[in-house]
């Protein structure tokens, strides 16, 4: 390879690589929620819910984030209040939603007008999703959202933790939900581009269970889920460019990072309690 | 005492069915009530009306001087996740949810008052320890330093001692009333324990389908229903 070919794909993946460890930040951080109010399947369904908007919107010839963005948001928002339902099983509600919007994701994916676009990148990610045109959108997003959740920080604890004591203290939780919602729902869209509505939702649980075998405090739990994240994204990113021979995808080899770090967090947690238990 | 809180004619309903009907009571300060009542007479529904979690059929409360984030909250029984990472310190400072819309971080009158009211509990030591960690008794009074860091002058405790043994569940009462008594704090509790609750409060409701009582603990001792109940204890 030439030195100027070198050079180019070193910007190219540049962006991807800073989005990408953007993104498993905030898809750590969100997710520390969404497992611990037992809602792991919610970003599953937002990614189908992902997919679907995307694709309708490519079949009409304009695959906009924005479109996506909003219409996830919504539906978050709306998952989250189904949630607190208890006539309305929430698990059930997600599953309803995500399938519809995949069915009709999939169902635009063979109309002709959008017959350019790379509806397997929707679903399995690409890192040349992230190009000149998207990628300062996505870096705005991603900081934003990670500004935002450290500003609203220990309302979302308080919320996470005791929603029925924030709300009868006073605490304005609807509004704190919509936002937990809505960082949510901008971290998978965002994400979705480039690991793929497939894998998207599992860097919202694998670093979380990870984080939780070792954590004892929440701000740790959430600081050792961006840790983890970052670090497994970092070494899916590395495996899938230097594996070339093999040819992994990113999104697969973020995942198997992702598995070896969360071994290596209960094998830590197991010596740790073997340890108490001999002294 | 100045009146903190009215309630005039409160109906509640639960699934449909009527279960509080025309409740009318008043807190002032520095009192200690105790609300009784039978299992489903409402006692856990009136307390979750008036702190506004279940809807009002009719009937209206009246906050004197109060607003909604003056008033403390010690929830019967939380369900957590049981991985849910916490350390004490963080679950009492999050009983400042409901002062402000937006604050990032705690100022120093807030971390003050919540050191405060964990030294005060005597969970100052294990404030860096994970919540769950703890025995039922000290996650209890952990909660109740969090209740108190939301309000000081009314707090509600629904059923705080259920699942407490003996001495904790003593110890507890104690602490409470220390609060009232020494800290000028009133205090609205649920309980199904009546003898205790005529030791420790100076104000009684007893909820029930057919009777119904408020007033002072005096005038209860002397009445049909507490006569009724422990009657029904004697035998």
């Amino acid at each position: 390879m030439s030195l100027d070919n070198l050079y180019l794909i070193k910007d190219f993946y540049f962006q991807a690589f800073v989005v990408g460890v953007l993104i498993s930040a905030c898809t750590a951080m969100l997710g520390v929620e969404v497992v611990l109010k037992k809602y792991s399947m919610l970003g599953d369904g937002l990614s189908h819910v992902s997919f679907g908007t995307l694709a309708v919107a490519a079949s009409f010839g304009s695959a906009r984030l924005e479109v996506a963005l909003v219409v996830v948001v919504f539906v978050a928002f709306l998952l989250l209040q189904i949630r607190q339902n208890s006539k309305i099983n929430g698990d059930a509600a997600v599953a309803i939603v995500s399938g519809s919007f995949m069915a009709i994701g999939i169902f635009a994916t063979r109309l002709e007008n959008g017959s350019n676009t790379d509806y397997n990148s929707y679903l399995t990610g690409s890192l040349f999703a992230i190009n000149d045109n998207n990628f300062l959108l996505c870096v705005v997003l991603s900081i934003t959202v990670i500004v935002v959740y450290i500003m609203f920080y220990n309302k979302i604890f308080a919320v996470t933790f005791d929603e029925n004591f924030s709300s009868a203290t006073g605490g304005k939780v609807g509004v704190y939900n919509f936002i937990i919602a809505s960082l949510t729902a901008v971290s998978i869209v965002v994400g979705m581009r480039l690991i793929g509505a497939l894998l998207i939702s599992s860097l919202t649980v694998f670093p979380v269970v990870s984080s939780l075998r070792l954590a004892k405090t929440y701000k740790s739990c959430v600081l050792l889920a961006i840790v983890a994240s970052v670090v497994a994204y970092i070494g899916g990113f590395v495996l899938s460019l230097c594996a070339v021979s093999i040819q992994i995808p990113v999104s697969s080899a973020i995942i198997f990072c992702n598995l070896i770090v969360l071994a290596v967090c209960y094998i830590f947690s197991s010596l740790r309690k073997r340890g108490k238990l001999v002294k | 005492m100045d009146k903190l809180l009215e309630c005039f004619n409160l109906c509640v309903n639960y699934e449909g069915k009527p279960i509080l009907t025309d409740i009318s009571f008043t807190v002032e300060e520095n009192d200690f009530l105790c609300i009784v009542g039978e299992n489903g007479a409402g006692k856990s529904t009136l307390t979750n009306a008036i702190l506004g979690l279940v809807p009002i059929k009719s009937g209206s409360i009246l906050l004197h001087g109060i607003s909604k984030s003056d008033i403390g909250y010690l929830p019967q029984k939380l369900k957590l996740n049981t991985h849910f990472p916490a350390s004490v310190k963080e679950v009492v400072m999050s009983g400042f949810v409901g002062k402000s819309f937006f604050s990032p971080r705690y100022n120093k009158s807030q971390r003050c008052r919540a050191d405060d009211s964990m030294k005060l509990l005597g969970i100052n030591d294990y404030k860096s320890r994970s919540f769950l960690e703890l025995s039922g008794g000290q996650q209890q009074r952990v909660l109740l330093a969090r209740a108190i860091c939301a309000a000081e002058k009314l707090v509600f405790l629904d059923e705080p001692v259920t699942g407490l043994d003996p001495a904790a569940s003593d110890n507890f009462y104690k602490l409470l009333s220390h609060l009232n008594s020494h800290h000028g704090v009133a205090i609205v509790m649920v309980s199904h324990d009546i003898e205790n609750a005529v030791s420790y409060c100076n104000k009684i409701l007893h909820l029930g389908n057919d009777n119904r009582f408020f007033g002072t603990t005096e005038e209860y001792k002397k009445s049909d229903i507490y006569k009724y109940y422990v009657g029904k204890r004697g035998k």
